[in-house]
């Protein structure tokens, strides 16, 4: 870093360095606080655990990466060799103590990092979405007793069935500010569980019935996205979720169970139909879209959304 | 390329190709002279780089809309599993041993490889299985469209049915890729552990050498789980088994963990070298010593280690418990800390030094530039929480874009400038070199550095459309991508006019310190011959008057006569 440059200790050259090092922290500090500027919207109670340790790591990166250009804009502007000076420099060879101390102080910092890091992961793990274990919930997948919703996703859409109260839709609804239990399952190949308003993110696996945890902080309308790549039309894989107060979330339940079954969101099952009947044109063969899945209530995912 | 200062002694040396050694068409042979196979090496890859830069740009050309409209999403899907697989297998893998064939033997005053004749096989292999990929395109179903990680079950989907699909194809070639690999490093790792010069201790070696050695010995590790793993993809998709197949009782998480094994150590297999590359670099184009050279030697080791123990950082997200995020994150992190001694060592090398801004030395600043930025991002994706919000979004893409193209490309343009002169016998031409730089900095990062606000905000990678409100970012991602294509103008106008006409390059045009600038440039077929040097200090002297060889006088004054 500038301040481990080995320079003969002119006062002036330390003082320059401290400035330096000094307004540097400022900006570090500064796009820290940007940082969160660059999230969507925190709708559940993993999203501000999640952004503060981003906030915190976004600083740390500032000050290595400014700095490290720093000392290379400096020996840019000065240690410039004359036209025609093919002479070398001043051979020095290296410093034992600047090699520890550059050695010492990252593994302190990965090291702090991680501890913190370790700290947030559990808290996360006590709120929220990762109770899931690895390998032990083979079992077929009729059926989600423990979870209040059962997710189901297809090559292309989402399903999801609630159960208790006899409903299915394909957008999904969650009542704020309680852990509500989900049941991760695949029909097909590995999806990915993605709420980027959420900050959570679980890969679907086929075989498997996955429990995952969400508490929801914020009302709103939030996209659930397929993050692991699943075929053709894994782009258009992606739904709507509705985070309601809990009696509108009741209130939705008790409506939607009266609502006729009919299909419901499938932007992949829509385009496969236009390739079919020649309004699209379609390119190498395809895995055909699983049908849309029958449901009280389609939604939509053509509204705005908030993140 | 004239060979006028070849020793006649080297004519009588029996060799491969009748005739003249010089002669052209030595480079369209089964060649067993490293040097040639070097070219060989480096001239395929940087056509299969223009391949894999088409389709990326073809990408490009889809995402600067939201909707899927320039092409379908089934080519899509192909275009972007063809271009990862190209750029790493034809470009990445195949370039960095084209620059191994021309520096080991040279570097370290070895007359050719150890096993020329398994080296001029491993070389091709490349050419085979880059037909069969590029075959692929012809198949009925099209090329293999599940990403170059290829996971099952998606990757066993075949749609048509046909036993020879795309998919099986990819597998095929990737296998023959990792059998080339394999035979490549056998042959790296024999000859820097027995064909040193006399006096070539491990700590007068190189730093170049020290990070082929590295890289090298994790393919030796690491490839023989890829390759198995793929063996039993391939069994799983024409042969019915279901080592991944769920609804066969197979898991398809194990296919993860037998890839990334491999596909995370490769990644070191490619920085590694470039690591060295910029360790020889900045000393000769700063006119410095390196700084703290046994602890970058040393560092490249322990980064060999780290990198066999980290592979489920990319897999977070895949049902793996919570212990294992947190072990995994450790071990992820500590990567930092070597890499960390060298970035610092680079600039303790910088520091004081007389530097000159010719084009080597302006790819390896910018390529450090971009490396330091995709370290401080890589910090983030270590960290469990901040990963799973990111992975599998444009975050990631623009991470390791940065370090693929804006350090380890960027670092092989440095390369190839550096050592154009000592291999073709010509200077290349300093102007488009400069203008080559421009384009390639300012177009990586217009390219790549549009990725991390989408991925924060939430853009899956691998995507043929999306959300309007990614539009802005992608559009100028986009125009990054197409200066990107224009950069490789100036590049390959440069190296094509340069060996046809570029001036005649003296022996050692940088005043550079090491064996291969004690060669004519070009160098004769079997370098020094019967006339090795006897190292004496470190590899760079700089500044110090230590001279690298016994009677190095002897050496320089019959080069001058040359």
């Amino acid at each position: 870093m500038t301040s481990s440059a080995p320079a003969r200790f002119n006062p002036a050259a330390v003082a320059a360095v401290s400035a330096w090092v000094g307004l540097l922290v400022l900006l570090s500090h500064w796009l820290g606080q940007q940082a969160y500027r660059w999230l969507p919207v925190q709708a559940s109670s993993a999203a501000p655990l999640v952004d503060d340790l981003f906030s915190l790591e976004t600083a740390i990166a500032c000050f290595v990466f400014v700095g490290v250009v720093s000392v290379m804009a400096y020996v840019l502007l000065f240690n410039r060799a004359e036209k025609y000076d093919m002479d070398d420099a001043a051979p020095v060879e290296g410093n034992t103590l600047l090699e520890i101390i550059w050695t010492v102080i990252p593994l302190v910092l990965v090291m702090a990092i991680a501890w913190t890091t370790i700290g947030v992961n559990r808290e996360i793990g006590a709120i929220g979405p990762m109770d899931h274990s690895h390998g032990n919930t083979n079992e077929a997948m009729a059926g989600a007793p423990t979870a209040e919703i059962q997710v189901i996703a297809r090559q292309w859409s989402w399903e999801f069935r609630y159960p208790d109260a006899a409903v299915s839709s394909t957008e999904l609804h969650l009542p704020a500010g309680r852990r509500v239990g989900l049941q991760l399952e695949s029909a097909d190949v590995i999806h990915g569980f993605y709420v980027p308003a959420f900050r959570l993110k679980q890969q679907v696996i086929p075989g498997r019935s996955i429990a995952f945890f969400i508490t929801p902080t914020r009302e709103g309308r939030y996209r659930l996205r397929d993050s692991e790549y699943s075929g053709t039309w894994f782009a258009a894989n992606q739904v709507d979720v509705v985070v309601q107060s809990e009696n509108a979330y009741q209130d939705w339940l008790t409506r939607a169970a009266t609502q006729p079954l009919r299909p419901g969101i499938s932007d992949a099952s829509r385009e496969y139909a236009q390739q079919q009947s020649r309004l699209r044109s379609s390119g190498y063969p395809t895995v055909r879209p699983a049908p849309p899945p029958m449901v009280n209530v389609p939604g939509s995912n053509t509204l705005p959304h908030a993140g | 390329m004239t060979l006028t200062s070849l020793d006649p002694g080297i004519l009588k040396a029996s060799h491969p190709v009748p005739g003249a050694p010089n002669n052209w068409k030595r480079f369209f042979s089964f060649n067993t002279d490293a040097k040639v196979i070097g070219i060989q090496y480096i001239v395929t890859s940087l056509f299969f780089l223009l391949v894999g830069g088409l389709l990326a740009m073809i990408m490009r050309g889809e995402l600067i809309t939201p909707e899927a409209d320039l092409v379908d999403r089934t080519v899509y899907n192909a275009l972007y599993t063809m271009h990862g697989t190209i750029m790493l297998f034809l470009f990445m893998f195949p370039v960095l041993n084209g620059l191994n064939n021309l520096l080991i033997p040279c570097m370290i005053g070895a007359p050719d490889m150890a096993f020329p004749r398994l080296n001029a096989a491993a070389f091709w292999l490349v050419p085979v299985f880059g037909v069969i990929l590029m075959a692929s395109f012809l198949v009925p179903g099209g090329p293999a469209a599940s990403g170059w990680w290829s996971y099952p079950p998606v990757s066993l989907q075949n749609p048509l049915g046909h036993l020879i699909n795309g998919e099986a194809l990819w597998i095929t070639a990737v296998a023959l890729s990792g059998v080339s690999s394999i035979m490549g490093a056998v042959n790296f790792v024999t000859t820097i552990l027995r064909m040193r010069a006399p006096g070539m201790t491990f700590f007068r070696m190189p730093i170049f050498c020290w990070t082929a050695l590295s890289a090298q010995t994790i393919q030796l590790i690491g490839l023989p789980a890829l390759t198995g793993g793929a063996v039993m993809l391939l069994f799983d998709l024409v042969a019915g088994t279901s080592f991944y197949r769920p609804e066969g009782g197979g898991d398809p998480v194990l296919y993860q963990h037998f890839f990334w094994f491999y596909s995370h150590p490769a990644v070191y297999v490619i920085i590694l070298p470039v690591f060295g590359i910029f360790s020889e670099l900045f000393p000769v184009h700063a006119r410095k010593p390196l700084f703290g050279y046994v602890f970058v030697a040393i560092a490249s080791l322990v980064i060999v280690g780290l990198s066999l123990v980290v592979w489920v950082h990319h897999m977070f997200p895949s049902g793996v418990p919570q212990w294992m995020r947190d072990l995994f994150m450790v071990s992820t992190m500590l990567i930092a800390v070597p890499t960390g001694i060298k970035v610092f060592a680079w600039l303790g090398t910088l520091w004081g030094g007389k530097i000159q801004l010719n084009t080597p030395m302006l790819f390896s600043l910018g390529g450090l530039f971009n490396f330091v930025f995709a370290g401080v991002t890589g910090i983030m994706l270590a960290t469990v929480p901040v990963d799973i919000h990111v992975n599998n979004t444009y975050f990631v893409v623009g991470h390791f874009h940065y370090v693929i193209y804006g350090a380890a490309t960027m670092g092989v343009y440095a390369a190839i400038y550096h050592w154009f002169p000592k291999f073709t016998g010509h200077m290349y031409f300093e102007g488009l070199g400069k203008l080559h730089f421009l384009l390639t900095f300012v177009g990586t990062n217009l390219n790549f550095f549009p990725m991390h606000p989408l991925g924060l905000m939430g853009m899956p990678r691998r995507v043929s459309s999306y959300d309007p409100e990614f539009a802005f970012w992608n559009v100028i991602a986009s125009l990054g991508g197409f200066l990107l294509g224009v950069s490789i103008i100036p590049f390959l106008l440069n190296l094509v006019s340069s060996w046809v006409w570029g001036p005649k390059a003296p022996a050692n045009p940088w005043k550079a310190i090491g064996l291969e600038w004690l060669l004519p440039s070009p160098p004769p077929a079997e370098n020094f011959e019967d006339n090795v040097p006897t190292v004496i200090s470190g590899p760079y002297g700089y500044g110090t008057g230590k001279p690298l060889v016994e009677h190095q006088e002897a050496y320089e004054r019959a080069l001058q006569e040359a």
